[in-house]
């Protein structure tokens, strides 16, 4: 009998978000369970198999000097590392400390900053190592997780199209928020994954599935500013779950005075 | 005299990166530690700046398993704040998505976190050779309670739809009618679920703990509530910051929570039970008795049960709010931004989950606190293992180490969301 892969989860500075998408798929996970064998999954698991890992899904970014080592000792055990979600793709949420001088900013947040090690900025894994594939989300799309595991496990590449959440909108013959209500909507430059939902539940995206390919950052700014949205608000759309993802990076910066 | 050490370097089944330390001398404790090494995310020091429309979003993501607590405690805080309060049907919705919650979480720690360690499994998925069959009820039960989720909010986890006021698009009676049927069948099978785990071993382990939980004059709390104690606390959640205190010690990433009078206190559904437990529906309540369990319970190892009876409460209100719907002629309520103060505490799956705000005229936060549940319950967790290893000093290492894990997962500590806070005093010069 042919061994069953071997799938390891590891974690980083992150909400254990990505990860739970796993748990989360109640109908499938018995059945991945079955094929592959869950070798180092701590959320759900006090076992650990020894590596090789056949597959290393990474969740969350890299904010201390221990864990910017033990990232490469994660690459070393692993044939495919693929990172899942905005954390571990962008520096998530918590690469908001990268636009502040870290150590004022670290002052602000510690009585005893001695206790605390932490770097001055929440990088994504791809900065620190080789990373095979990128799944954006915060969190990631779970029928989407699953399709990564079983193309990685099969040798292919995983279908995850690299288009807008306008795209997507179209699709669900959304009426455009932007156009209908005035709404500022980030899905003209934020890649797809989601389904549209924040259009579908009438609200503007705002960006937590990061950058599409070569997104026209700067013809949508233009856009919200004829829509009468100041630079500060602008700013802000650009600098949320995906802040210090290039396209978003810059275009926000490139607004603050 | 022999010395031992209990070492767990890396604590699995529970959200989040911490360790466990244990230092015996003798049959004498000398030492324990709940060490978390989560990596602080600075939340409190990020929302700064930030307009109050975006900080729902930016909340739940503290936490993945618990994203509506967050939102919530928030968006109570921010109403507080504007003085603005959200009644009748938009309040039953908050309500309703707030079971949700409850449901996928509690169903996540019961069957998949927690029942492994009394019928001594690595997993849920080990677990699934033996017992298929409560294995998959309990993936049947998630899925409910992820469905009430998605639905309202969009999807299970950071959902899009809770916004401050109210939400972004609230749904029509006809959306939510395909939901009854399913939530009706796992209402039965929870009860199922309470039984099942009524009937597993437990420790026999009780301590006099201060409980503290939210309280309501009619509901069995999830928003609102003055906060209690069995030891006579009884105080406007406004007035958190003159009884409680956050200290922050060197082993442990997350401030650790105690109440300036008595020290430490326990919150999570253990607390909530004992404190409400007249509030819970009839059916919640037989199936509570039925599993063994009185009007109080003192032992931490027995809070699986009442996660369970909480999760048939989720489901049986789940339903009632359904029935009782009216759709709102408006899916949310203006609200004008103006300086001052606000906040609000609510009931996360693990326990009161509080928050406080300062805004300027123009609604950006020019100051933030948030304390998790599992801050809170720490220093119970490490006087808990303090009493439990003496009376099991006679089980090898293995056994021992494996049953201190397990006496820390009793709180189903979220690791994650612990370390977000990390925020004393402002010290600049
Ligand atoms: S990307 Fe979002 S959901 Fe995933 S771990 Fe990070 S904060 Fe959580
Ligand atoms: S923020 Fe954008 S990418 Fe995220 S769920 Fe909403 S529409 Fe989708």
């Amino acid at each position: 009998m042919h061994a069953k892969p071997k799938l390891a989860v590891w974690k980083f500075a992150s909400c254990d978000g990505c990860q739970l998408s796993l748990l989360d798929c109640e109908d499938e996970l018995l059945a991945v369970a079955a094929e592959i064998e869950i070798a180092n999954f701590p959320e759900a698991s006090r076992a650990v198999v020894r590596g090789p890992y056949d597959l290393s899904l990474v969740e969350g970014s890299i904010t201390t000097p221990h864990d910017a080592e033990r990232i490469h000792q994660v690459r070393r055990a692993s044939k495919r590392l693929v990172t899942i979600g905005a954390c571990a793709t962008a520096g998530g949420i918590q690469a908001l400390r990268n636009f502040k001088d870290a150590r004022e900013f670290i002052s602000i947040v510690y009585a005893t900053p001695d206790y605390i090690h932490t770097l001055n900025k929440s990088t994504p894994i791809s900065d620190h190592v080789f990373v095979d594939f990128e799944l954006q989300g915060c969190p990631i799309n779970k029928t989407q997780l699953i399709e990564v595991i079983s193309a990685f496990l099969n040798n292919r590449k995983p279908n995850t199209p690299p288009h807008s959440v306008c795209i997507e909108c179209k699709r669900r013959n959304n009426v455009c928020v932007m156009v209908a209500r005035g709404t500022p909507c980030l899905g003209p430059v934020t890649h797809a994954g989601c389904d549209a939902l924040c259009p579908s539940y009438h609200r503007g995206c705002y960006g937590c599935f990061g950058p599409m390919e070569s997104p026209n950052t700067r013809a949508l700014s233009t856009q919200f500013a004829k829509m009468g949205v100041q630079d500060m608000e602008l700013v802000r759309l650009f600098r949320g779950i995906n802040a210090y993802a290039e396209p978003f990076r810059k275009e926000s910066e490139a607004h603050e005075k | 005299m022999k010395n031992r050490t209990i070492k767990v370097e890396y604590l699995a089944r529970v959200e989040g990166e911490g360790a466990l330390f244990v230092k015996l001398k003798g049959d004498e404790v000398v030492d324990v530690k709940l060490k978390i090494f989560e990596p602080p995310r600075f939340f409190e020091a990020f929302l700064r700046g930030r307009h109050f429309s975006e900080v729902p979003d930016i909340t739940a993501r503290i936490c993945g398993i618990c994203p509506i607590a967050y939102q919530m405690s928030s968006i109570h805080a921010i109403e507080n704040a504007f003085g603005v309060k959200v009644e009748g049907a938009l309040r039953a919705l908050r309500r309703l998505i707030y079971c949700g919650e409850w449901i996928e979480s509690h169903v996540l720690h019961v069957a998949m976190l927690h029942a492994p360690d009394f019928l001594g499994y690595a997993d849920a998925l080990q677990m699934a050779k033996d017992h298929p069959e409560i294995v998959q009820l309990a993936l049947r039960l998630k899925k409910a309670g992820n469905a009430i989720v998605a639905l309202l909010g969009g999807r299970e986890i950071h959902p899009v739809n809770v916004r401050v006021g109210g939400f972004y698009r609230v749904p029509t009676r006809r959306e939510l009618a395909p939901l009854l049927e399913q939530l009706k069948t796992a209402r039965d099978e929870a009860a199922t679920l309470v039984r099942f785990v009524g009937g597993l071993e437990f420790p026999d382990f009780e301590r006099d703990y201060e409980f503290v939980a939210l309280r309501h004059e009619s509901e069995y709390p999830f928003n609102e509530g003055r906060l209690v104690s069995n030891q006579g606390l009884d105080i406007d959640i406004s007035q958190y910051d003159a009884h409680f205190v956050e200290e922050h010690v060197e082993h442990s990433n997350a401030l650790q929570s105690t109440l300036k009078a008595r020290g430490a206190y326990f919150v999570g559904p253990l607390a909530r039970y004992n404190l409400n437990f007249d509030k819970l529906s009839p059916l919640a309540k037989s199936a509570a008795s039925a599993a063994g369990l009185t009007h109080t319970c003192n032992n931490p190892f027995k809070s699986i049960i009442v996660r369970a009876v909480e999760t048939l409460y989720a489901f049986d209100e789940a339903i009632r709010i359904i029935e009782n719907y009216e759709m709102p002629e408006r899916a949310a309520i203006d609200l004008e931004p103006q300086s001052a103060t606000g906040y609000g505490c609510t009931e996360a799956p693990r326990g009161i989950c509080f928050h406080r705000y300062k805004f300027d005229e123009q609604g950006l936060v020019a100051d933030a606190k948030i304390v998790p549940p599992t801050s809170q319950n720490q220093q119970t967790i490490e006087q808990d293992l303090r009493a439990f290893v003496p009376a099991h000093i006679a089980l090898d290492q293995n056994e021992l180490t494996w049953r201190c894990e397990q006496a820390v997962r009793n709180y189903d500590p979220c690791i994650s969301c612990a370390t977000h806070f990390l925020r004393l005093e402002i010290e600049r010069e």
